[in-house]
């Protein structure tokens, strides 16, 4: 059809001139603007605790605001709500469906979701007496990836139907659904005034988007495989993706391009999951060969490891207090490390 | 994920790097003069050649690397379950026992790396042979699995089957004790690429993805969308990339000290010392805050606002100067913006009649235009109909109070009073002698470590950061 690669042609040409007018305002590099900076030391974590109780496949983990209790989602079928610094189990919810992908604490502390396979994402009341089903948020047609709290009446939603979604929770609907990508969404992250959000997903792409309108405001090429991981600098200026071409990128919103890669020659192992420290400095990317990276974002150098895990590192998180880092694995182990 | 993407644009990645170093230990393990010493093993009546013990394995791992017996036994089960070393007595139980149990190294051929998939042909041919050799008498889930294949690759059956009498044949001419090796280590290379339901299957790897959903139709008005996003995306404002990467080497610096990670923090960081001072002193509710905490409100508005107890504090000021309402009007419209959307409609109304009416009792100033739009929005009210008005306010807090309360005597008053923890000093455990620094920064472990050196041999506790889960 004549007509459609002409249409073709014409986005190609225009994404040309995007590229152009990104380098235009390229005036330096983040080696440069970073120059006068101390490299980061030498970092050497110790594993603080290791928990244990899930029977099978860790997936995900997500602390609460109060950086002690985290919720984590296992293949096993459960939700095991911990209070890390005890090591104590402080509620287990049994899923539906064992094929969780995903789960998340509200930030008031009220509500955790998961979701997975079952292509819906469940919300549970914590604070009833008895741990009771507040929504099944059910309208995707493709596996819930990640979900995230805006708060105890809002939450967003990635999906393997290459949308993402805004659900209202006291009706259950999705407010705004987000169209853009056209491969599975993986990942979410929230910016830190919850005004937008940003999504990787499998077309290489990373968009951010708004969450009052729905609008696709910007897309962020460069990667050449799937992103699984995406996470917004604490100054909320910039994101840091992670993707199975090995390498975690960093781009710049207003700049509206990649400002630095931070890849090495012997990591040839995708990333799986990402944190970053509470002023940026340190990413801490965990891999698919079993250990989790840690980045020196200034300088672009790895300035450390945590090993210690006996399959991939599936998700990795950091309190909102800074205190620790904890990785959660396929061998069905959280670590927290400091 | 990384084994699917292998060869997409061309380019050959290595799939699970793990099972190249797998393989470098595997063959040193394997040396004619360094290695593992092999031997005859017996089984039942029948002698297999080139066999060890699971001792063996674990003792020339404890010697070759100097490390602890956990960590050992560790990296033994690891071979175990990922198919390079295999058990002869027990051959479902994919794991490493330190006795004398024999095992025995699997062959090149049948390493992971080498076939990689493990392909649906091949396991229907491995069935079939069984099946034939039991006369039917397959387990169960192996039973499942023939039928479900046969009724999937159903137009090349004849091609198993032929290949499975193929083989069969072949095996009878060899020696008995040749057939029992190559028949066991084909059965653990299934056991490790099939394993059967309820164990844990060592490489999977999650879901299915699609790069090009099926779902979008890549079709005209696709791309009409696209060259629209397009358009949009050229006509943005971009930052020059020296003023975005400055001002973010300035956040990181600014906020190096407030980074535990990086700096450590006082009294001391509870998941080291297991102390929860640091909690308790930086909860909430605390009446004297920390000095860190009150200077992270000159920062930047934003850190203000979202401390609880700074907000206390600025609402003292404002009062002060008679512009409390300002503050009040925010934190309503943030209620708007995060509360329940059947509650939106009587919340806009009380905030309309506390704020923004005319003659109303904390009535804000807000200019007409904004407040003519914000009027216009209450006759559907949703919930982000306040945003303009909030955004006009929070600016003017920014660029007046703001700036005015962190030169007041209030503030500074407080950052005065405000406390600085003491280091928590460690209790020394009775025995360990350990010179230890109160939360150190692990940044700076390396040369803890080398202080610690001299008295960790002391007691013969080898520091383990990965299985070690707490000391």
């Amino acid at each position: 059809m004549g007509e459609m690669e002409q249409m073709k042609k014409e986005a190609e040409a225009l994404k040309t001139q995007i590229e152009a007018a990104r380098k235009a305002v390229h005036d330096t590099d983040m080696a440069s603007a970073a120059a006068g900076v101390a490299p980061a030391p030498q970092v050497q974590l110790k594993t603080r605790k290791t928990l244990k109780g899930h029977l099978a496949k860790i997936y995900a983990m997500h602390w609460s605001t109060d950086n002690r209790l985290m919720v984590s989602a296992s293949q096993d079928g459960k939700l095991l709500i911990w209070d890390s610094h005890s090591g104590n189990k402080v509620n287990a919810v049994p899923l539906k469906s064992s094929w969780v992908m995903t789960c998340a604490y509200a930030p008031s502390g009220n509500l955790v979701a998961s979701g997975g396979l079952d292509n819906m994402c469940t919300v549970y009341n914590l604070k009833t007496p008895v741990i009771k089903t507040v929504k099944e948020l059910d309208a995707h047609t493709g596996y819930l990836s990640c979900a995230r709290f805006l708060s105890d009446t809002e939450i967003l939603t990635a999906s393997g139907d290459t949308t993402c979604a805004l659900w209202d929770l006291e009706t259950g609907k999705q407010k705004t659904v987000f169209l853009n990508h056209v491969g599975d969404c993986m990942c979410l992250s929230l910016s830190p005034d919850m005004n937008s959000f940003v999504s990787g997903a499998c077309d290489s792409l990373a968009k951010l988007w708004d969450v009052r309108d729905g609008q696709c405001k910007q897309t962020f090429q460069g990667h050449t495989s799937d992103i699984n991981a995406i996470s917004f600098i604490p100054s909320g200026n910039a994101i840091i993706t992670g993707s199975d071409d090995c390498t975690c990128k960093m781009y710049d919103i207003r700049a509206d391009q990649e400002v630095i890669c931070y890849q090495d020659a012997a990591l040839n192992s995708g990333v799986t999951s990402l944190a970053l420290s509470t002023s940026g400095r340190l990413i801490f990317a965990g891999y698919d060969d079993f250990n989790c990276n840690i980045w020196d974002s200034l300088k672009g150098e790895k300035v450390g490891v945590l090993s210690g895990h006996d399959n991939r590192v599936s998700c990795t998180g950091v309190p909102e207090d800074g205190m620790c880092v904890c990785t959660g694995s396929w061998d069905s182990f959280l670590k927290i490390w400091n | 994920m990384t084994i699917k993407t292998l060869s997409q644009h061309g380019v050959q990645r290595q799939q699970m790097p793990c099972l190249t170093k797998m393989e470098r230990m595997i063959i040193s393990m394997q040396d004619p003069d360094m290695g593992i010493k092999l031997r005859n093993q017996r089984l039942l009546i029948t002698v297999i050649p080139h066999a060890m013990t699971g001792a063996d394995i674990f003792e020339w791992l404890i010697k070759k690397f100097s490390i602890s017996d956990e960590e050992a036994l560790h990296i033994g089960q690891i071979f175990v379950k990922y198919g390079y070393i295999y058990p002869l007595k027990e051959p479902r139980n994919l794991i490493l026992k330190v006795d004398n149990s024999p095992y025995r190294f699997q062959t090149p051929y049948y390493w992971m790396s080498t076939r990689w998939p493990a392909s649906e042909l091949d396991y229907a041919i491995y069935l079939a042979k069984k099946n034939i050799r039991k006369q039917g008498e397959l387990i169960e889930y192996e039973k499942e699995c023939y039928n479900a294949l046969h009724k999937r690759i159903n137009h090349t059956w004849d091609f198993v089957v032929m290949q499975a009498r193929e083989q069969l044949r072949a095996s009878k001419q060899r020696r008995k004790a040749d057939r029992i090796v190559l028949e066991c280590q084909e059965q653990a290379y299934w056991l490790v690429n099939r394993p059967p339901p309820g164990t844990l299957d060592n490489i999977d790897h999650g879901p299915e993805r699609r790069t090009t959903n099926t779902r979008v139709q890549l079709n005209a008005d696709f791309y009409k969308k696209e060259i629209e996003h397009n358009r949009i995306s050229l006509a943005r404002n971009r930052v020059k990339s020296s003023i975005c990467l400055e001002s973010y080497v300035k956040y990181c610096e600014q906020y190096q000290p407030h980074d535990p990670i990086m700096q450590g923090c006082l009294p001391s960081n509870p998941w080291i010392t297991d102390d929860i001072m640091f909690w308790n002193m930086n909860c909430e509710t605390v009446s004297v805050p920390t000095k860190l905490r009150v200077e992270r409100w000159s920062f930047s508005f934003m850190e203000l606002l979202s401390d609880p107890v700074g907000r206390k504090e600025f609402l003292t000021y404002l009062e002060k100067e008679f512009s409390a309402e300002n503050l009040c009007f925010w934190q309503a419209c943030e209620d708007v913006r995060h509360g329940e959307t059947s509650k939106i409609p009587g919340k806009v109304d009380e905030v309309y009649k506390q704020f923004l009416a005319p003659g109303a009792s904390r009535w804000v100033n807000i200019d007409s235009k904004t407040m003519e739009k914000t009027l216009e929005g209450f006759k559907r009210p949703h919930r982000f109909v306040l945003d303009d008005a909030q955004m006009h306010i929070y600016f003017l807090m920014k660029k007046d109070s703001y700036p005015r309360y962190l030169k007041s005597d209030l503030y500074k008053n407080l950052l005065a009073r405000a406390v600085v923890p003491q280091e928590t000093k460690k209790s020394v455990l009775p025995f360990i002698h350990r010179q230890r620094h109160s939360s150190p920064s692990p940044a700076l472990a390396t040369q803890a470590a080398e202080d610690d050196g001299k008295t960790k041999n002391s007691n013969s506790f080898k520091s383990n950061s990965g299985t070690a889960s707490r000391l």
